[in-house]
C-alpha cells in the first residue's frame, strides 16, 4: 500500500489535472478562432523553448537519480541530484521569463487577444507549478542536510518527487499542444 | 474483551497539546472539535441565507411591490443561492463528515490534523471575504451561476463580483483539501477488520463524495481563474466583443455544478442510510447495492451538466445525448429509494424525529427527483426553465432532500456529539412546522412555474392567480422561519438541559456509539473487534452475529 502522503500527494495530482485540463481545453477551444493579431504561429519559437524543455525533462531524470540514491541510502548523492534538479527547474524558469519579456516587448500581452489570454493563462499557471515545486524542492534539500532520515522524512521526499514529474509531465502536453501543434 | 488498539495510536496527536476556553477552538486540530465548528458556521449562515430568502418572499407576497428596489433584489437571490450551496448545505455535511468518519471507522483523528483545520479555516475566510463585498460597493448579482458575459466588467464593473470569485476560490481550495484528507482517512485509518465491504453507509458516501469533490471543484477553481483574469488583467475569455465565447462558461460552470448537486445530496443519502435501519431495528436492504449505486451516481453525475443548458440551443445530437444520460441517473437514485423503503418493510419502526425527518426526506426527495427528470425531457426543459417550477424543483431536492436528511442527521447524532438529548417534543414541532412550511412555500410554485412566472424577476404584475399563490409560498415562508426558531431554541435548551444520552441511546450499530458521549479527545483507548457491517451488534448478539448468520443460511 502506497504511503498516506505519497497517497495525499497523488490525490492532490489528480485535481491538479484536472485543473489544468480546464485550462487546456481553453486553449484548444479557442485555438481555431482567427481574427487577427498573434497567434502560436507568428509569435512563438519553438526551437528555443524547447531548448530549455530539455532542462526541464532532464530535471525528471535527476529527480529519479536523487530518489534512487535516498533508496539506496546514499544520502550524499541525494542532495546533490536535488540540487542539480533545482538548478534545471530554475533554468526552465528563466527561459520562460526572457521568452515573456520578449513577447510582451513584441505587443504579444495576455489581454492582446484570445491567444495572447489562452497563452498566458497556460503557460503562466505551469511557471506558477514550477515555481512551487522548486520551493517545496528547496525545503527539501534543506530538510536532507540536517537529522536523521526517518520514515516520515522519506515519505515527505517522495511526495515531492511525485509532484515534480508530475509538473514535468505537464509541460510535455502544454509544449506539444502549444509550441509543436503550430507548427505542424 | 477481545479489544484492539485504534489505528494512528502510536504517533502523539498534535490534538493533545493542552488549550483553554476560546483558544482550544480555534487553535484545535482535533477533528470532532473542527466538525462541530464546520456545523455552527454552517449555521450561522443558514440564519443568513434565511433571512435573505424571507425578504425575497415579502417583496413578492404581493404583486407589484416595492418593499425592496430591484438592484437589492439582484443581490438577494445571488447571495442566497451562494449562501446556502457553498456555506451551508457544503460544510454543513463537511462538518458530519469529520466528525463522524474517523469515530465510525474507529481511527483517533483525520490522516492529516493539521490539514483539516488549515481546509476549514480557508472555508470561513472564504465567506468572510464573500459577505465583505456588502461593505465595497454592495453584493454580487449575477446569481449563483455568474453568467459570462453579465459577469464581466463591461456589465458588472462593481467589485462585488471579484468578492464572489476570491471567496468561491478560497471555499472551493478549502473543500478540496478537506476531501483528499477524508479519502486518504478512509483508506489508510480504518480499524482491523473493517474492509471496505464493511464500512458504514455514511462514510462510503462521504468517501466517494470526496472523489466527486477531487474532479469537480478543480473545475471551477479554473472557471473562476479564467473569469478573474478577464475581469482584473483585461483578458478575453468570456467577453463576446474581442471573440470570447459566453457559452464556454456555461459548459465550465456546469461541468462543476451538476456534481456539485450530487455533492450536496450524497452525504444526506448516507444520514439517511445510517437512521433508517437503526429505527426500522433491521440492517439495511442491499447493502451492495446501495453503495455501488453511489459510484455509479458518481460517474453519471460527471456527464449530465448539458441538461443545464437545454434552452441554448446545444444542438439535436448533445441534447438527446445529455436527457438520456439525465434519464439514466434516476435509476441508481431510484435504486436506492427502493432499499431504504424495503429496510423499513417489516421493521419494527421507531418514530423518533430523526426517523421522521428520514420519511420526510423520502418522500420530499422522491417529488424533487421526478420533477428533475421532467426537465431531462428536452421540450418540457424549454418550456419550464428558468420559472418558478425549477425554483420549487431545486428547493425540493435542496431542501427536501439535503436539510431534511441534515435534520435527521443532527437528531441522531446531537446525543452522541454533546453527550444529551435533544427534546423530541420540540423535535414533532419542528418537524411538522417545517414539512408544512416547506411544501406550503414551494409546491405551489410548480403551478406558478407551468402559468409562466419567471424567476429572478423582482416583482410582477397582478396576473390571475398569482398574487393569492405567491401570498400562500411567503406564509409558508415565514411558517420555515418559525420552525427554525423552534430548532434552535431546542438545540440551546437541550445542550444545557437535556436528558443525558449514554453511550447508546438508540441501540445503534456503528462504533461511533462504542465510545462515551462527547467522545474524548482520543475517541477510544480500544477499539471494539469488527467483524461485520455492525459491530455492536455482533457484540451484543454473538450468537447472532452478522456474518456468521449469513454463512449459516448459505451452508
Amino acid at each position: 500500500m502506497m504511503s498516506r502522503s505519497k497517497l495525499a500527494t497523488s490525490l492532490f495530482i489528480l485535481s491538479e489535472a484536472n485543473f489544468f485540463a480546464i485550462l487546456i481545453i481553453a486553449y484548444v477551444y479557442y485555438h481555431a478562432i482567427g481574427g487577427g493579431g498573434p497567434t502560436a504561429r507568428n509569435s512563438l519559437d519553438p526551437w528555443r523553448t524547447g531548448a530549455f524543455s530539455v532542462s526541464l525533462f532532464a530535471s525528471s531524470v535527476t529527480m529519479w537519480l536523487a530518489d534512487r540514491s535516498l533508496r539506496r541510502g546514499r544520502r550524499r548523492g541525494h542532495q546533490l541530484w536535488l540540487i542539480v534538479t533545482m538548478l534545471l527547474g530554475a533554468i526552465f524558469l528563466v527561459g520562460q521569463g526572457t521568452e515573456y519579456a520578449h513577447l510582451i516587448l513584441s505587443g504579444v500581452t495576455w489581454s492582446a487577444n484570445l491567444f495572447g489570454t489562452t497563452f498566458f493563462t497556460l503557460t503562466g499557471f505551469h511557471g506558477l507549478h514550477v515555481f512551487a515545486g522548486l520551493c517545496a524542492l528547496a525545503i527539501v534539500t534543506l530538510v536532507a542536510q540536517t537529522g536523521e532520515l526517518t520514515e516520515r522524512r522519506r515519505q515527505a521526499f517522495e511526495a515531492v518527487g511525485l509532484y515534480w514529474h508530475f509538473v514535468d509531465g505537464v509541460w510535455i502536453v502544454i509544449f506539444t499542444i502549444v509550441y509543436l501543434w503550430a507548427f505542424i | 474483551m477481545n479489544q484492539v488498539m485504534a489505528p494512528g495510536a502510536e504517533a502523539a496527536l498534535p490534538a493533545s497539546e493542552p488549550h483553554e476556553g476560546l483558544l482550544s477552538w480555534v487553535a484545535s486540530v482535533d477533528h470532532k472539535q473542527i466538525g462541530i465548528m464546520y456545523m455552527l458556521g454552517a449555521l450561522v449562515f443558514f440564519g443568513i441565507g434565511g433571512i435573505e430568502a424571507l425578504l425575497m418572499r415579502i417583496q413578492l407576497a404581493v404583486p407589484n411591490n416595492h418593499f425592496l428596489p430591484p438592484d437589492a433584489y439582484n443581490q438577494l437571490f445571488t447571495m442566497h443561492g451562494t449562501t446556502m450551496i457553498f456555506l451551508v448545505v457544503m460544510p454543513m455535511l463537511t462538518g458530519f463528515t469529520i466528525y463522524l468518519v474517523p469515530l465510525m471507522i474507529g481511527a483517533r483523528d483525520m490522516a492529516f490534523p493539521r490539514l483539516n483545520a488549515l481546509s476549514f479555516w480557508i472555508q470561513i475566510f472564504g465567506g468572510i471575504v464573500l459577505y465583505f463585498s456588502f461593505f465595497d460597493g454592495g453584493a454580487p448579482d449575477n446569481g449563483w451561476f455568474s453568467y459570462a458575459p453579465l459577469s464581466e466588467n463591461a456589465f458588472s464593473s462593481l467589485p462585488g463580483q471579484n468578492y464572489w470569485l476570491l471567496g468561491l476560490a478560497a471555499i472551493g481550495i478549502g473543500s478540496l483539501s478537506g476531501a483528499i484528507n477524508v479519502i486518504v482517512t478512509v483508506l489508510d485509518l480504518r480499524a482491523p477488520g473493517m474492509s471496505l465491504r464493511r464500512l458504514p453507509l455514511f462514510a462510503w458516501m462521504a468517501f466517494v463524495n470526496s472523489w466527486l469533490m477531487v474532479m469537480a471543484l478543480p473545475v471551477l477553481n479554473g472557471a473562476i481563474v479564467m473569469l478573474l483574469i478577464d475581469r482584473l488583467l483585461n483578458g478575453n475569455f468570456f467577453t463576446p466583443a474581442s471573440g470570447g465565447s459566453a457559452l464556454l462558461w456555461q459548459h465550465f460552470f456546469w461541468a462543476f455544478g451538476h456534481p456539485e448537486v450530487y455533492i450536496m445530496i450524497l452525504p444526506a443519502f448516507g444520514i439517511i442510510s445510517e437512521v433508517i435501519p437503526v429505527f426500522s431495528g433491521k440492517p439495511i436492504f442491499g447493502y451492495g447495492f446501495v453503495a455501488a449505486s453511489t459510484v455509479a451516481i458518481a460517474f453519471l453525475s460527471l456527464a449530465v451538466w448539458g441538461h443545464h443548458m437545454f434552452a441554448v440551443g446545444l444542438g439535436h445530437l448533445s441534447e438527446v445525448f445529455f436527457g438520456a444520460a439525465s434519464m439514466a441517473i434516476a435509476v441508481p437514485t431510484g435504486v436506492k429509494i427502493f432499499n431504504w423503503s424495503a429496510t423499513m418493510y417489516g421493521g419494527r419502526i421507531r418514530f423518533t424525529t430523526s426517523m421522521m425527518f428520514a420519511v420526510g426526506f423520502l418522500l420530499m426527495f422522491t417529488i424533487g427527483g421526478l420533477s428533475g427528470v421532467s426537465f431531462a425531457v428536452v421540450p418540457l426543459d424549454w418550456q419550464l426553465t428558468d420559472s418558478y417550477y425549477l425554483v420549487a424543483h431545486l428547493h425540493y431536492v435542496l431542501f427536501g432532500g439535503s436539510i431534511f436528511g441534515i435534520f435527521a442527521g443532527i437528531y441522531y447524532w446531537f446525543p452522541k456529539i454533546t453527550g444529551r438529548m435533544l427534546s423530541e417534543s420540540w423535535g414533532k414541532w419542528h418537524f411538522w412546522l417545517t414539512l408544512i412550511g416547506f411544501n406550503m412555500t414551494f409546491l405551489i410554485q410548480h403551478l406558478l412555474g407551468m402559468m409562466g412566472m419567471p424567476r429572478r424577476v423582482w416583482t410582477y404584475p397582478a396576473l390571475p392567480d398569482w398574487a393569492a399563490f405567491n401570498l400562500i409560498s411567503t406564509i409558508g415562508a415565514f411558517l420555515l422561519l418559525l420552525a427554525t426558531l423552534v430548532f434552535i431554541w431546542n438545540l440551546f435548551i437541550s445542550v444545557q438541559n437535556g436528558a443525558p444520552a449514554g453511550d447508546n441511546p438508540w441501540d445503534a450499530w456503528t462504533l461511533e456509539w462504542a465510545t462515551t458521549s462527547p467522545p474524548a479527545v482520543y475517541n477510544f483507548d480500544r477499539v471494539p473487534p469488527v467483524h461485520g457491517r455492525r459491530p455492536l451488534w455482533d457484540l451484543a448478539h454473538p450468537e447472532m452475529a452478522d456474518e456468521a448468520m449469513e454463512r449459516a443460511a448459505r451452508s
